[in-house]
């Protein structure tokens, strides 16, 4: 068995290693594949926290994917092609500076991600899978039918957005950005965790009603835990729509919201790094097996077959033991 | 004026009624024995008034009515309850299990880690690998990390070899003297409880039928709802 940091260690200083071989041997393509890992890694970390932790099966984190990458997208289109924001009670220009398009699609998440908590939490188990299901897909069929923003085509960003001090347009400067938050979210998720809040978290996950024993609301616990997860998949949204430069309602689509449990059942559920192996695997295999045939998913689905029969804990768990061991 | 008043307490499990009225008061700073036969609503009473379950009647604790709060409102007042079949949270360690549950006031981990030595020779060791005599402290070192006015121990002794007991009943005696907190005991052993306990209250199929002090309790009372 590996000890699980050292393990963690490895696979942070391999993302980080894979993007900085291509700069040197000039293969800008695999720093865009690298930098599409870290985002989906991050928006995973955001979900992991409520799966993993909260025990919260999310079947909808697309929604806040999409608010992110929407924020981002209603914010440069007006700054982009000069129309002013009318919110009603202000006139606002839009911008590109990344800073607030994140602060904004931060905050525009984390809200949804109270509302929509709010009344999934009154639920648990197959309906709060199903309820979340609901609410990300009223959030696709809205954006389909927001002619405004572009419907089904989306919004088409022609040039990122700026980051004072940096060329955003350099993938592997735009890759920085990208694993810089990675590791901040990763740095919040270890504290989290091992706070009073993460360790009752852990316990209400387990025993609800002797969490409340003790004084403490689990529903609350939870949602603060939700409010948190919606606002770092929100973050990543906002990123994911920088790298392709564009937004469409494919963000908030069912698939995504899928996509980013299967990469944590991949790595492994509740661990830190389960998220960032998973979608390191996820984007390899992307690439790789769908350069050879179009199927590539077939292969996924057998290696995550795999994975949940034989691999309890993911990778991660078959690499270090099970959870709470290491 | 009393710490907890329990008064015309009735439980339902659905549509079979499991408490008819259970009546009893307890002070501050008294221990008191909750008796009766396995089946008789002594767990059911407990649950009804830590909010765990729906119940008519009254239940005010610290001068408040509980019937309105939710469970853990109802813990945030004082009421610290040791679960039967102990319950610590497995997947944590001995002292994240401790942490999860603190809440300000005298009782700190290095407090309960003193009062429970087991406790603390343990503290990085997860609470499924503990023995059950060792998690029984831990779920009592859980309880009073909560600052609680009144600690309720559900069968705290159920289980566990006899020099494990002696070692439980040993550390409820010490809490008695030592901090002079209210005590409710649920338990089979007549005799440690009577050693214990200032007073009980015995409840037969749902109905509190006799209550008093200890001291007052004959043996035939207690060969007849109680007795084996």
């Amino acid at each position: 068995m590996i000890r699980e940091s050292y393990l963690n260690a490895a696979l942070l200083a391999g993302l980080l290693a894979v993007p900085l071989y291509a700069l040197v041997v000039d293969e800008p393509f695999t720093i865009t594949l690298a930098t599409r890992a870290a985002i989906l890694a991050l928006a995973a970390v955001g979900l992991n926290i409520a799966l993993g932790w909260g025990g919260l099966v999310s079947f909808g984190h697309a929604a806040f994917f999409g608010i992110g990458g929407y924020s981002m997208g209603i914010l440069a289109f007006h700054a982009q092609n000069f129309v002013p924001l009318d919110l009603g009670i202000m006139v606002f220009d839009g911008t590109k500076s990344m800073p607030i398009i994140w602060l904004v699609a931060v905050l525009a998440s984390a809200l949804a991600a109270l509302l929509i908590g709010l009344l999934s939490l009154r639920t648990s188990g197959v309906y709060f899978i199903m309820i979340t299901l609901a609410f990300a897909q009223m959030f696709y069929y809205f954006a389909i039918s927001w002619a405004r923003y572009g419907g089904e085509d989306g919004i088409p960003i022609y040039v990122r957005n700026d980051f004072p001090g940096l060329n955003t347009l350099v993938p592997i400067q735009f890759f920085g950005i990208c694993f810089v938050a990675l590791l901040l979210a990763l740095w919040l998720n270890a504290r989290l965790v091992a706070s009073p809040f993460g360790l009752a978290l852990n316990a209400a996950r387990q025993v609800p009603v002797r969490v409340q024993t003790v004084g403490l609301d689990p529903t609350r616990l939870k949602l603060v835990a939700f409010v948190m997860s919606g606002a770092i998949t929100g973050l990543a949204g906002a990123l994911f729509a920088d790298l392709n430069r564009f937004v469409s309602p494919s963000m908030f689509s069912w698939h995504l919201s899928g996509e980013l449990i299967v990469l944590i059942i991949l790595g492994g559920v509740g661990r830190l790094m389960g998220p960032v192996l998973g979608a390191v695997m996820f984007v390899a295999l992307e690439h790789w097996l769908g350069g050879l045939t179009t199927h590539w998913h077939i292969a996924l689905g057998a290696i995550l077959l795999g994975v949940v029969l034989f691999a309890r804990g993911g990778l991660i768990g078959l690499l270090c033991g099970p959870r709470g061991q290491t | 004026m009393s710490l907890l008043r329990v008064e015309n307490l009735c439980a339902s499990y659905g549509a079979s009624q499991a408490l008819f009225g259970v009546n009893f008061t307890l002070a501050e700073g008294e221990v008191l024995a909750l008796m009766g036969r396995n089946g008789m609503g002594k767990t059911t009473t407990v649950k009804a008034i830590c909010r765990m379950i729906p119940s008519t009647g009254t239940v005010q604790f610290a001068g408040q009515d509980l019937h309105r709060l939710p469970s853990f409102r109802a813990a945030r007042l004082g009421l610290g309850l040791v679960p039967e079949g102990r319950r610590c949270f497995a997947s944590l360690s001995v002292a994240e299990n401790l942490i999860a549950a603190a809440r300000p006031g005298p009782w700190t981990t290095a407090r309960v880690c003193a009062f429970l030595p087991r406790l603390g020779e343990r503290m990085g060791q997860r609470a499924a690998s503990l023995s059950g005599g060792e998690q029984q402290m831990l779920a009592i070192g859980r309880a009073l990390m909560t600052n609680p006015r009144l600690l309720i121990l559900d069968e705290a002794t159920e289980g566990l070899a006899p020099l494990i007991r002696a070692e439980i009943w040993a550390t409820i005696a010490a809490l008695k003297r030592e901090s002079g907190m209210a005590i409710l005991l649920i338990d089979k052993s007549i005799r440690e409880l009577a050693q214990v306990a200032d007073s009980a209250a015995i409840i037969a199929r749902g109905k509190t039928v006799w209550s008093g002090a200890m001291a007052d309790l004959s043996a035939d009372v207690s060969e007849q709802y109680v007795g084996v």
